[in-house]
């Protein structure tokens, strides 16, 4: 099976007097599949996701995209291939949400173009994907949490780009919110998109990924389909505290096991 | 499909149009606007038959109005470039030490050098770019924070160490002929501007206003975070750099010339964000049209309202200051978190 993202022996650290934050890394991503990057606060994950989109460079390894390494692709080129939702985004203009949308057309226009027609209709299409169209002339400011983050896929999706890329993408929704991601999402990966998401949260990667990969200290702890790898064990060595893994519908659901004592450090 | 919505609001195109059209028409009549033959108007008739007026309007308004506009739609654009780079709506172009900068310049010139328009001029461009490479450097060096909040901080301690400059070489000058060129100058005005300057400024202001302009969709961009305009498709850094180059050398050569002109470039960019909404597609023209047309009316009231000439720099102030309390009743200014 050979990987639309592939990493290779990737090394990364954020300064030569820290210790490195990927000490070396492997990993390879089929296309069409939607991939849970899973593990708790400070495992590497976000670096992992900058250095497949390439805002952050590897101080050893190679990522590849489609086979070709990363630093053959120009910076438009690369955008049409990789859209990103980032975690939490501070937009300080009130731009109406069609206008941010149209942003996401952006790697399609020259460095001194402006949208037109066809940029709309495509910005339009992604509201209405996302039950948006009734928002285009709001301000993104007014928005709430939830809504802002809908906005910020449609402006992914607006990009048109065979990979997304999601930093914890539920990690300001409510419920209804989350709901309503997690349909987009598998609506997407319907359409052939390659998803990679992050998320401290069990629950998200069981409902959304096909494949996870659980990250603990910049290292891969294991990886494969949701089935084999969510196992107390794996989680339970991923977090550093006991974890429980309860079937409800053939469904895994990942609960806290208070009862026995914390493997914090282990 | 309901295409009318989701299409840039028509009025947007209409208001733009409006605005050129006030700005044609304001610079027409302030051809006519001044104190001779009697204050504040020339009868249109005089100007082919009466030589004075004909030198008055052709050698001296002529090119005065046409700084005046260049300052005005200069500051206007650059402060906007600035508010969306710096994702920080109550920046102005004098920020990263441009202002104090080409202020010490000016005073160290008048101080030690004379007062030669030309010198002063010079000098003052000097330092303000020195000021803005400072500040770059300075940012470049400090060890925390985000690059934005280092600039931010960078540009402050810059301008207080010029403006400190500024203090002393004030306390220093003759109080009878070097203190008041030297108050004058930071007033900020026009007087004495000549069609020598026009070629000074335009060769600056022209490639500048026009890359800022051209590059306006771009701006919408970088004023997001990093990581989002770079998954755009933008080289963040490189951008930004060519547009801050860009603003700040206008700011420069306008304000080597005028002095310092504040608030033109905070207040305008707040009132064209009210009127066309905050895409810089719409917001750059409609801020370069106002700042243009808000500069030149101010210099036809300083140089005509009284027999004396009102510094500029006053003015601006003035009406920038009561604008800005205006909006700030009327609306809630974001700034960032």
């Amino acid at each position: 099976m050979s990987g639309l993202i592939t990493l290779e022996h990737l090394r990364f650290g954020y300064a030569a007097d820290r210790p490195m934050v990927l000490p070396d890394l492997s990993l390879e991503i089929p296309p069409g599949t939607v991939t849970a990057i899973l593990g708790p606060n400070g495992a590497g994950k976000t670096t992992l996701l900058h250095l497949v989109l390439g805002l952050l460079a590897p101080q050893g390894g190679v990522v590849r995209i489609a086979g070709r390494p990363l630093a053959e692709y120009g910076r438009r080129e690369l955008s049409r291939q990789i859209a990103l939702v980032p975690q939490a985004e501070h937009i300080p203009f009130d731009f109406t949400v069609l206008e941010y949308v149209l942003l996401g057309r952006s790697p399609y226009l020259g460095m001194l173009e402006m949208p037109g027609p066809a940029d709309y209709r495509v910005a339009q299409e992604a509201l209405a994907l996302l039950g948006l169209t009734d928002f285009a002339p709001r301000p993104v400011t007014a928005l709430s949490g939830g809504e802002r983050q809908m906005a910020a896929l449609a402006r992914a999706l607006a990009q048109e780009a065979r990979i997304l890329l999601l930093d914890e993408p539920t990690s300001h929704l409510d419920l209804s919110n989350k709901g309503r991601l997690l349909q987009t999402l598998r609506v997407l990966a319907g359409r052939g998109t390659t998803i990679v998401f992050t998320t401290h949260d069990p629950e998200m990667a069981v409902l959304a990924a096909q494949y996870v990969v659980l990250m603990r200290a910049g290292e891969i702890v294991d990886l494969g389909p949701i089935e084999t790898v969510m196992t107390a064990d794996r989680l339970t060595a991923t977090y550093g505290t006991p974890v429980q893994v309860v079937r409800v519908d053939e469904r895994p659901v990942v609960l806290l096991d208070l009862a026995r004592p914390s493997v914090a450090g282990g | 499909m309901t295409t009318t919505a989701l299409r840039p609001r028509p009025s947007v195109a209409a208001l733009l149009a409006g605005l050129g059209i006030s700005l044609v028409a304001v610079l027409s009549l302030s051809i006519f606007f001044g104190r001779y033959p009697v204050p504040y108007w020339i009868p249109p008739d005089l100007l082919f038959t009466d030589d004075m007026a004909q030198r008055l309007v052709l050698g001296l308004r002529l090119p005065r109005l046409i700084v005046s506009l260049a300052l005005g739609m200069s500051l206007a654009a650059a402060g906007t470039v600035m508010q969306m780079i710096f994702r920080n709506p109550l920046v102005e172009p004098g920020f990263l030490g441009v202002t104090q900068g080409a202020a010490f310049g000016a005073a160290l010139s008048i101080l030690f050098l004379g007062s030669s328009l030309l010198v002063v001029q010079g000098v003052a461009t000097f330092f303000a770019l020195a000021g803005l490479a400072l500040s770059y450097l300075l940012a470049r060096y400090m060890r925390f924070g985000g690059w934005v909040l280092r600039l931010v901080l960078a540009g402050i301690a810059v301008s207080a160490l010029f403006s400190s400059g500024v203090g002393v070489l004030k306390y220093l000058a003759d109080p009878l002929t070097q203190l008041p060129e030297i108050t004058f100058w930071l007033l900020g005005g026009l007087w004495g501007v000549t069609w020598r300057d026009v070629w000074i400024v335009l060769p600056v202001v022209i490639p500048g206003l026009l890359i800022v302009y051209l590059m306006r969709w771009r701006l919408n961009l970088l004023s997001l975070n990093d990581e989002t305009a770079f998954s755009l498709g933008t080289a963040p850094g490189r951008e930004r750099t060519v547009l801050l180059v860009a603003a700040v050398a206008t700011t420069a050569a306008v304000t080597a010339i005028a002095g310092i002109v504040g608030w033109v470039g905070l207040i305008v960019p707040h009132l064209a964000r009210r009127l066309t909404g905050a895409n810089a597609q719409h917001t750059l023209p409609a801020a370069m049209l106002i700042g243009g047309m808000f500069a030149v009316i101010c210099d036809d009231l300083a140089r005509a309202l009284l027999p004396g000439e009102i510094p500029l720099g006053i003015l601006t102030a003035l009406f920038g200051a009561l604008l800005f309390i205006i909006l700030m009743v009327r609306t809630t200014l974001r700034v960032q978190s």
